[in-house]
């Protein structure tokens, strides 16, 4: 956020207020969520978390068509079934069946809300759906654009505060449980985590779209790095870089609507990344073909090897 | 190293959903020694290790670890769990798969490496010297999905190793190795245990790969166990008495045990001969 201040000072795009504010809300939402994103590639979590943003637009229309404030819905649900889906749905691709048929029960649920919404409240704003499923980033007032940075400050701060064990929970869950971690709450508490993540992020770009910044980083970051710290910083560098450049671009071409310039950026992003990997992949492969024919004739040769990696 | 016993079970019992695993364990791990857990598959072997690490309480009599409660002293115990193999698409340095075993419980994010001053330095050098006692330096760095079941499992001795445990507890680490492989990582962890004094219980389906190696066997079997020397304890006469029914063990030309009419095993049972063709 001190990048914010400092682009806002000679930056011409930022002297526009509601550019300022996407600006804002935009950075932390897209940090939060590349950050987030790292672990939910690492763990395998991708079906779930694009689920919990189908969970965003039911709860966000259900407060709508119950007459509450947006926001209540959003993060009640995600929050919620985010974390019952931890503590019931086990982890990884073996739940794919639960999530499956759930999730598109829930999504149908969104649609019950929004035409209870829109035929009995005369007050219904008909752009409603539209904002919750694409999201509104560019139309978002100064003050909302402070909750969502600081909401997702927050979320950054819990985040944080558990990544380490949660790094050692994702990759070994039975080590992690034998040196006191709680592992069997941690599995729910991300899924929570990721909840009110893609909560925060769907009142950008969407519900529909959250999932260019939660899976796209975080998958570019991976084909650059083999460091898991550094992979984490990396993927939320790449989401900001993705929004910043997704913003300019909706800026200096009108036409062209933001959620779709932001998850452009990001998936060029993994595009790029992804090539560049093969190519490297590609060449690394030839000088090191002796070694990796016979793996337990590398420990002998382990200085070359160590020193082509490092 | 201390004169305590590294783990005593006296008259220990588990139970798992209500119902009794094994009942009436006694025996005594001394420091430095190196103990095989044996048994059919369902015998209660993890459980076992389990009750040692604190994750599961006795439902009768007592375990001690170094003299206290389990669970209590986790810094003291290095934990090799049953084998899970990272899949190709885990890109994740071997180093950093170790460097979790030195710090990975503790909250909060790592700080990048320059910020970290001293104490970062000295625990990548500490990584990097557990990596060389496992020889494991010629992979360290590469994805440990790109890596080999033997090296993987290399891998994740040195992060069971590196806080320097007294004690260290291996759940089935030979398992799905081949022959080579099972040889090599049963001769690590024997060099480990002699060199550095550290104590291995360790729960092996096959007990031939460590059986030169081994100061006690603790024997799980219809409920209960037996423990001594494997020269006391894999035999027809105490096995028949532990599942009481007739149980034959023979010695192939190899020298290699092979234990016969052991009930509940499954057909596939690895102390069947097929195995080490």
């Amino acid at each position: 956020m001190t990048g914010i201040a400092a682009l806002g000072t000679g930056g011409w795009i930022l002297s526009e207020p509601f550019m300022q504010n996407a600006f804002m809300a935009g950075t932390a939402v897209a940090l939060l969520a590349g950050l987030v994103g790292h672990f939910v590639v690492l763990r395998g979590q991708v079906f779930a978390g694009d689920a919990l943003s189908h969970v965003a637009y039911t709860g966000a229309l259900a407060a709508l068509a119950a007459g509450l404030d947006l926001r209540l819905g959003l993060f009640t649900a995600t929050i919620g079934i985010g974390f019952a889906l931890g503590l019931f749905g086990g982890r990884g691709a073996s739940d794919d069946v639960v999530i499956g048929t759930t999730f598109a029960w829930i999504l149908g649920l969104g649609v019950f809300f929004l035409s209870i919404y829109t035929t009995r409240s005369s007050t219904s704003d008909s752009t409603a759906n539209v904002k919750v499923l694409f999201g509104s980033i560019l139309g978002i007032s100064s003050a909302a654009a402070q909750s969502e940075a600081w909401t997702a400050a927050g979320l950054i701060l819990v985040l944080l505060a558990i990544a380490r064990p949660l790094l050692f929970a994702s990759l070994d869950a039975a080590g992690a449980a034998a040196r006191g971690i709680p592992v069997r709450f941690l599995g729910p508490f991300f899924l929570a985590l990721l909840g009110a993540t893609a909560a925060t992020a769907s009142q950008l770009v969407g519900a529909l779209l959250v999932f260019g910044l939660l899976a796209a980083p975080p998958a570019a970051a991976r084909k650059l790095t083999d460091r898991p710290w550094t992979g984490f910083w990396l993927s939320g560098a790449l989401a900001v870089a993705a929004v910043w450049a997704g913003l300019a671009l909706a800026y200096w071409v009108p036409t062209l609507p933001s959620s779709f310039t932001i998850t452009s950026a990001a998936s060029l992003e993994y595009a790029t990344a992804a090539t560049a990997s093969w190519i490297l992949a590609r060449n690394a492969r030839i000088p090191a073909s002796p070694d990796l024919s016979n793996p337990e004739a590398t420990q002998g040769a382990g200085e070359t090897a160590g020193s082509r990696h490092q | 190293m201390t004169n305590e016993p590294a783990v005593r079970f006296r008259g220990a019992a588990a139970a798992v959903g209500g119902r009794t695993v094994w009942a009436g364990v006694d025996f005594t791990v001394d420091a430095g020694q190196f103990v095989a857990v044996l048994g059919p598959n369902g015998a209660g072997k993890s459980t076992l290790l389990k009750a040692i690490l604190g994750l599961l309480p006795v439902s009768s009599g007592t375990i001690t670890v170094f003299d206290r409660k389990p669970g209590q002293d986790r810094s003291r115990i290095g934990y090799l769990p049953q084998r899970h193999a990272f899949g190709s698409s885990v890109r994740i340095r071997g180093t950093d798969i170790v460097r979790l075993g030195l710090d990975g419980e503790r909250w909060g994010t790592p700080l990048p490496g320059w910020l970290r001053g001293s104490k970062g330095r000295e625990a990548t050098a500490r990584v990097r010297e557990t990596i060389r006692l496992v020889g494991a330096e010629g992979y360290a760095n590469r994805p440990i999905g790109q890596c080999s079941g033997g090296e993987q499992q290399r891998l994740l001795i040195a992060q069971a190793l590196v806080r320097r445990p007294e004690l260290l507890v291996l759940d089935e680490p030979l398992d799905s190795l081949d022959v080579t492989n099972q040889r090599s990582v049963s001769a690590l962890i024997q060099s480990v245990c002699r060199s550095k004094g550290v104590t291995v219980l360790m729960v092996a389906h096959d007990v031939n790969p460590i059986l030169p190696y081994l100061d006690q066997v603790v024997y799980l079997g219809h409920g209960s166990a037996i423990t001594g020397t494997p020269e006391q304890v894999i035999t027809p006469e105490a096995l028949t008495a532990l599942y009481n029914t007739p149980v034959d063990v023979l010695r192939d030309r190899a020298g290699r045990l092979v234990v016969i009419g052991q009930p509940d095993a499954p057909p596939e049972h690895p102390h069947g001969p097929q195995v080490h063709a």
